[in-house]
């Protein structure tokens, strides 16, 4: 969907989050959360953003994207089905034994899925190394990394971070799902990240501070991405833990744990409005 | 051979010929790799002038990335490159690459099981002065730990050049693990090497010892001492610890009924684990182990430290004795 309008886009996050809550129901365990949180973003990305191939997604020139907070796979994986990577119907053996989507994604085990991650701390590194792959083989792909605000705890993100200024490796693009939670409880009370966009800057990133759930400030915010020379991006995307099931909303208890079938109906009579 | 025994060297006078420690033949072959294949990049965490990948470096300044002191950054970077169809190469000392980067050996490269070749440079206690921190006495073991990884430990300059030259061919993760001081040359160039298959760089019949790195040639000494007080042993190169070459050692065991391991290492989950574990399943033989004990070591010269971890050929010699009595 080349020219997905801003309305089209809400319309497809709110498909992936129907498709999230319904196979974590489904799978009776998984996180359903940090994938809500995460959907417009990933929606922006696949519907819009990324030049990829659904029918064939070794396509040497895609653009990467790397879900390094793997526990989101949930979001991820709808995008995947709902873009034709795999058929919708198969959402719903997440987490089941056979099944290729894993709790955590896995490279090989799903066409689609760049990096095994589930590891917190990781994806940025791998990242940079894709895009350094890129720039001496003079293409001209783009890598998105999708990492969480408590994943910044982890010190090899920031290794990461020096790494990717020093080696101005400006077709990365961290995007960070900052939704102001964390297994344990709010950022802020387990170990405070912030400021956040201080950090970034002061590693040598150019850093955009924006609402993760807002098409116009998200396409907004790719678009200077995009354009940005000489240092990799940092999307510092404020979201909202759960975001769109009303009772989901930076509710702790939906960190990891799966909707009841009664919670479900609830959820998708929600979505449906 | 000179028919006049008082003539024959004895073991003692083996004539030792120190050729290039393993490090530096690795940063040799590696240009050498790199011109041939423009694939190959090369990764290192600021110990490039120590690892030799810095010659590497010189000769290719784009394909070469300092990633700084962070190993943890350098092992996914490069499971970056290689999921973009690079060859990487990922130096460090051995300790840190294996202990500091285990967690992203684990998941950014052996889970979806990439083509990245990691370098232990300084493996083993043999670097010497520098003491415990910097020695990797537990490096095999958690090489071996994962998944679909191949661990390779070469003996002297000529088996580490054809080592490093097979681990680049090989589509998939490789562990090398280089040594700092001069290595005795053992090889003459001739041998065919293949990874997953052992050496046997001497004949035998009475006991087998099963050797890597180092202590290669503290197994040969030790044979030629065995030899002249009437014992025939027989010495394998186990330059690849996995997959471990089970015809070979299950041969050795059939073939002599007797095994002694020696390695510079842990004596847990190195050659005599991986040794035994083989035996043990399909041809059980009395077992003796060289190694170092339960401990980390600590400061000396190199050959300070191999004598009193007990890394020796006199050590050997006294293991092959003892298991020799508990041979049927």
């Amino acid at each position: 969907m080349e020219n997905g309008t801003i309305e089209q886009l809400q319309k497809k996050a709110t498909l992936l989050r129907r498709d999230i809550v319904e196979m974590i129901t489904a799978a009776a365990s998984g996180h359903p959360g940090g994938s809500l949180s995460a959907v417009d973003l990933i929606t922006a990305l696949y519907f819009k953003l990324l030049r990829h191939k659904p029918s064939d997604p070794e396509w040497a020139d895609r653009d990467r994207f790397i879900l390094s907070k793997g526990h989101g796979a949930p979001a991820l994986y709808a995008a995947l089905a709902r873009t034709g990577y795999f058929p919708v119907e198969a959402l719903k053996t997440l987490r089941k034994l056979g099944s290729p989507l894993q709790g955590h994604p896995e490279k090989g085990k799903l066409a689609g899925v760049e990096a095994s991650t589930g590891s917190l701390g990781q994806g940025v590194s791998i990242g940079a190394g894709m895009a350094l792959a890129g720039r001496l083989d003079r293409k001209d792909y783009r890598v998105y990394v999708l990492m969480g605000d408590g994943e910044a705890n982890e010190g090899q993100v920031w290794e990461a971070a020096m790494f990717a200024a020093h080696y101005k490796i400006d077709h990365l693009t961290v995007i960070l799902d900052c939704n102001r939670q964390q297994l344990d409880g709010w950022t802020t009370e387990i170990l405070d990240i912030e400021p956040l966009a201080d950090k970034w800057r002061a590693f040598g990133w150019h850093v955009i501070d924006f609402d993760g759930h807002d098409f116009g400030q998200i396409l907004n915010a790719f678009d200077e991405a995009q354009r940005t020379v000489g240092k990799p991006t940092l999307l510092l995307a404020r979201t909202t833990k759960g975001k769109g099931v009303s009772f989901m909303e930076n509710n702790l208890e939906f960190h990891g744990v799966a909707p009841t079938t009664d919670q479900l109906q609830a959820s998708l009579k929600e979505l449906d409005r | 051979m000179n028919a006049n025994p008082s003539e024959m060297k004895s073991a003692v006078q083996r004539e030792k010929k120190l050729g290039l420690a393993t490090r530096d033949a690795y940063g040799q072959v590696l240009v050498e790799l790199g011109k041939a294949d423009p694939r190959i990049v090369a990764v290192d965490a600021d110990l490039s002038k120590s690892t030799k990948s810095g010659l590497f470096g010189k000769a290719f300044p784009d394909r070469f990335f300092n990633c700084g002191i962070a190993e943890a950054n350098m092992v996914s970077v490069a499971a970056g490159l290689a999921s973009c169809g690079k060859i990487p190469f990922a130096s460090s000392f051995a300790s840190f690459l294996l202990c500091k980067s285990f967690d992203q050996l684990r998941m950014s490269v052996a889970n979806p099981s990439l083509n990245v070749k990691i370098v232990g440079s300084h493996g083993g206690i043999s670097l010497g002065e520098d003491g415990a921190s910097q020695q990797s006495v537990e490096d095999f073991a958690l090489a071996c730990a994962l998944p679909k990884f191949t661990v390779l430990s070469p003996a002297d300059e000529i088996s580490c050049r054809a080592l490093v030259r097979l681990a680049a061919e090989h589509v998939g993760p490789v562990y090398i693990r280089t040594g700092r001081p001069k290595a005795p040359i053992i090889y003459t160039g001739s041998e065919h090497f293949q990874l997953g298959r052992a050496n046997k760089i001497a004949a035998g019949e009475d006991v087998t010892i099963i050797a890597n790195g180092l202590l290669v040639w503290e197994a040969l000494v030790a044979s030629d001492i065995c030899r002249e007080r009437g014992i025939s042993v027989a010495v394998l190169d186990l330059h690849t610890l996995k997959p471990i070459d089970e015809a070979a050692v299950i041969a050795a065991a059939e073939e002599t009924g007797a095994i002694v391991t020696a390695e510079e290492h842990l004596l847990s989950g190195g050659v005599a684990s991986r040794v035994a574990q083989v035996v043990a399943e399909h041809h059980p033989v009395p077992m003796a182990s060289i190694g170092i004990a339960d401990t980390y070591a600590e400061s000396g010269t190199p050959t300070e430290l191999m004598e009193k971890y007990g890394l020796t050929a006199k050590q050997i010699v006294q293991a092959v004795e003892s298991v020799l009595k508990r041979k049927k």
